[in-house]
């Protein structure tokens, strides 16, 4: 077995440290390593999403990034999303909204509907159905999930007006 | 039991947020693959790449010699339970069958079969291990096409599996393990008094359910003897007798964890990976965990059949049907059993057939064994009914709906097995559809069609337990047995706080483990809701009882001269309220702890339809869906947020089979795209928004009256959606999927 590499990032902005073995994928690490197991891994191989974080404010499938790569940089997960004890409005939006059914792919869909959101805070329909569609759902038909972020645009809309 | 109409209620039909909603958004909710322990050792499954050989020999000893391995195990680290033969809740299984699934006894059946296990420091060590394992083949011809399966000829999978036809057993050993007829009236009779007559043949890809969450388990086998299984499961308590049987020891020192559950839709009642775990835990003596990966899921776990399907209807010129006949035969996959005793049942259930036959044959073949699937078995054979219907229609030159709503099934109406339909709402559901926006607006342009289709699928009965325990702080803690896999927790939380005149979130509803609530049967057959409900709602009935009794301590009376409204109760101008009862319950005698356990009959019947637009592009046969619409009885809809994501759920599922989804195999057996991008279930940018219209025909079995959701829902879909195709270029697809290069192939031939 190769030696453990260190490696210094801030992970829901904390400094962490962590040590991992150069094939380990950054969801191993935030799974196995650091206990962060709301990201959850559906495939491994960067088909199904719910696996997304963020990393340097883009979003990602972490199986397909590796412990080693994520040096220095900013990631954030599920777990960071809810502030001070208080739900997010997309977090809320997706409770109020049905948007969850087993609920395995929520986590990726919170952190993929977030990050278009930030980057577009008004997107149609069409945007959000194609900036959403690396995450996979088995079980709402995605229909709730969709009107659940829209919900969450026009929130955040009325909050930041 | 009289169901109540909307307005009674003051929960029922409400949209409280999931009790369990939290812990999901913020990543908390913990799911099998979330459990950690110290000292945990991590197994992974060597599996056959070939799909029917002989296994001549296994030898572990040098993956046994790799650093960090703790134990290796193979099919003869399992006992062998010969001819033993057990009810695991759904009927009779040939326990060497559920074994030699787990764990390939002597042969591999089809490609992904599991062969050995290894525990070690790391999966990744584990897979260092498995690569060590030599496993010595005989390779022998595999038979894929269930036709193919069928014949005389065919590579025998089993040597020790006959003919089961209606209790009769072949002579010679055949892969065909299932032949079942039923029938009504006078069939020659019926075709005879027709003046149209319809056959077609129409064949299914082989399916998968497709859950977001591989399949996991952690076992931990005691040092006392006791193994402790944490896992993801549609039923605890099966997973808990199965692998009791399969390790050889009494249920009783196996205690069940069900775990969050990412999805199951019938392909989580099968244990694959708990009892190597438990073995594993026992070989190595530190907890095991074992997860699947993406690919083993595809190769190593049920898909739903495959099939062929022939379908005969005569109909009068004036649309009534005359007769109709059916011959089915479905993949059983590796192992005998699967879905051939519901696709008959479903053939011809939505239609009051007065003559009728059908013949259902069960297959095996080198495919994993077929598991449930969402309304197992009745998608297949509405996809064939429903187009036949539709070519009946368009030769006869009358509207679909009509046609359909002149022979829908009522209350008194017989299905060809035998059973007499109580009151349902499949003419209901018809009508919805003739009143709604979709059905009526117009579809216009080239290449566009509209398609309707009708389905059905069974509310199951089964056993449910529940207990309700009653806290000072007036509210109740519910424990039940249902795994939860769509919101559950919170419809039988509502059915709760309803009887008790609560509100749903004064009701704190969990799932319990194995020794910790009594035996409930599986989360499927559409049953928890209703099923579970029943319980629920005695349980309710049960704390009302005893809390009659202490407000008659309290006013030196006899319980009976206690009225119970909503959460009051009352006498003689006294009044008390649920709440402060609760609180005095310990002055004023016993803990108040509610209890029920119930097994209700499969008696209730769930129809729906489902309205598809379609619009095909000629150059590519990409078919896209312009608009659609799920139209369903759910009896009640206990909350119709839930109700609807069943009906959403389940409709693009379905539209995924009709479309994309397909095991693409080999010759030599192997699937080809045994990953998510290759299997193309659909994304959110596939399909638009599903709409739903829910219809409420009380289930007079149940005091709410509530249907059963889940599994209707994937039943019309691909017929909807073929038949939509038909009308946007008067092409019929009769293979399943109609994916854009079969259905260009189509488009060329016609």
């Amino acid at each position: 077995m190769s030696k453990k590499i260190h490696v210094t990032t801030t992970i829901n902005g904390e400094p962490i440290e962590f040590l991992c073995e150069a094939r380990h994928s950054l969801l191993e690490v935030l799974r196995d390593s650091l206990g962060l197991t709301g990201s959850k891994e559906g495939c491994n191989n960067g088909n199904c999403g719910a696996c997304t974080v963020m990393l340097n404010g883009v979003p990602v499938d972490s199986c397909l990034v590796l412990g080693v790569e994520v040096e220095g940089a900013t990631i954030e997960t599920v777990e960071g999303i809810a502030q001070n004890g208080e739900l997010h409005p997309i977090q809320q939006c997706f409770l109020e909204g049905a948007a969850l059914q087993c609920g395995i792919c929520t986590p990726g869909f919170l952190v993929a509907a977030k990050a278009l959101l930030e980057k577009n805070p008004h997107p149609s329909e069409e945007e959000i159905r194609f900036n959403l569609a690396g995450n996979l759902c088995r079980c709402t038909g995605y229909d709730k999930i969709v009107r659940s972020v829209q919900a969450a645009a026009s929130q955040l809309q009325e909050t930041t007006s | 039991m009289k169901a109540a109409t909307s307005d009674e209620y003051k929960i029922l039909g409400t949209r409280p947020i999931r009790h369990d909603g939290a812990d999901k958004v913020t990543g908390k909710a913990k799911y099998g693959a979330d459990v950690q322990f110290a000292n945990l050792a991590h197994g992974k499954i060597l599996r056959s790449p070939h799909a029917h050989a002989r296994i001549k020999s296994i030898d572990t000893s040098a993956a046994e010699k790799v650093p960090g391995v703790f134990a290796v195990i193979t099919a003869n680290d399992f006992p062998d339970p010969q001819d033993k033969i057990a009810d695991l809740g759904e009927g009779p299984v040939t326990l060497s069958h559920l074994g030699s699934n787990v764990m390939a006894r002597g042969k591999v059946l089809y490609k992904g079969h599991a062969v050995a296990a290894v525990a070690a420091t790391s999966t990744h060590v584990a897979e260092q291990a498995l690569n060590l394992i030599q496993v010595d083949y005989e390779i022998l011809e595999p038979v894929l096409w269930v036709l193919d399966a069928m014949a005389e000829d065919a590579p025998l999978l089993h040597e020790n599996v006959f003919t089961d036809s209606m209790g009769e057993a072949s002579e010679k050993p055949s892969n065909i393990e299932k032949h079942l007829h039923f029938e009504k009236g006078d069939i020659e009779q019926g075709f005879a008094e027709a003046d149209i007559v319809i056959e077609r043949e129409f064949k299914t890809a082989s399916v998968h359910q497709g859950y977001i969450e591989p399949h996991v388990a952690t076992a931990d086998w005691n040092e006392d003897g006791q193994l402790r299984i944490w896992t993801s499961t549609q039923g605890s308590f099966t997973v808990r007798h199965q692998t009791a049987e399969l390790v050889g020891i009494p249920l009783s020192r196996v205690t069940v964890y069900p775990c969050e559950i990412g999805g199951g839709f019938g392909g989580k009642i099968a244990v694959y990976l708990q009892p190597v775990a438990a073995l594993l835990s026992r070989k190595s003596g530190r907890p095991v965990k074992l997860v699947m990966q993406r690919d083993e899921v595809f190769e190593g776990t049920g898909p739903t059949p495959g099939s062929f399907v022939r379908v005969k209807l005569g109909a009068k010129n004036d649309g009534t049907l005359t007769a109709g006949k059916a011959w089915i035969a479905f993949d059983a996959g590796a192992f005998p059993g699967g879905p051939i005793g519901p696709g008959c049942m479903c053939v011809f259930s939505c239609y009051d057939l007065p003559h009728a036959t059908v013949d259902g044959y069960n297959v095996c073949n080198n495919k994993p064994k077929t598991q449930a699937y969402r309304a197992p078995g009745s998608t297949h054979v509405a996809y064939a009914t429903e187009n036949v219907l539709d070519e009946i229609a368009g030769e006869l030159d009358l509207d679909p709906l009509d046609l359909r709503l002149k022979n829908a099934v009522k209350e008194g109406s017989r299905r060809v097995d035998g059973p007499v339909y109580p009151e349902i709402g499949c003419v209901e559901v018809l009508e919805a559809v003739k009143n709604s926006e979709h059905w009526n607006a117009p579809l216009e342009g080239p290449y566009r069609g509209r398609g309707l289709a009708l389905g059905f699928w069974f509310n199951c009965g089964l056993k449910s337990s529940a207990t309700a325990n009653v806290n000072t702080d007036g509210t109740v803690t519910l424990i039940e047995g249902s795994t939860d896999i769509g919101g559950s927790r919170t419809s039988l939380a509502m059915q709760l706080a309803e009887t008790l005149g609560l509100t749903a979130e004064e009701i704190h509803p969990q799932v319990a483990d194995t020794d910790s609530v009594g035996y409930t049967d599986v989360t499927g057959g559409s049953r928890v809701t209703f099923a579970t409900g029943l319980a629920v709602c005695k349980a309710g009935e049960d704390i009302q009882k005893q809390m009659r009794q202490q407000a008659a301590v309290l006013w030196d009376c006899d319980a009976n001269e206690i009225e119970i409204s909503g959460s009051t109760f009352s006498r003689n101008g006294n009044s008390i309220s649920f709440q402060e009862l609760a609180a005095k319950q310990l002055q004023l005698g016993e803990p108040i702890v509610g209890r029920a356990t119930v097994a209700p009959d499969c008696s209730t019947n769930g129809f729906g339809a489902h309205i598809a637009d379609v619009e095909v592009d000629p150059e590519t046969g990409k078919t896209t869906v312009l608009r659609y619409t799920a139209i369903q009885d759910a009896g009640k809809a206990i909350h119709p947020s839930y109700v609807e994501g069943q009906m959403q759920g389940g409709a693009v599922q379905g539209i995924g089979w009709a479309l994309n989804e397909e095991y693409f195999f080999g010759d030599a057996g192997d699937m080809k795209n045994a990953s998510f991008l290759d299997y193309r279930m659909p994304t959110c940018l596939d399909v638009p928004m599903i709409e739903t219209i829910i219809v409420e025909v009380p289930n007079p079995d149940h005091p709410f009256g509530v249907r059963g959701v889940g599994e209707t829902p994937i039943v019309p879909p691909p017929a909807a959606i073929t038949i939509a195709i038909h009308n946007a270029t008067g092409v019929y697809m009769r293979e399943l999927p109609a994916s854009p290069p079969r259905l260009w192939k189509a488009l060329q031939e016609a």
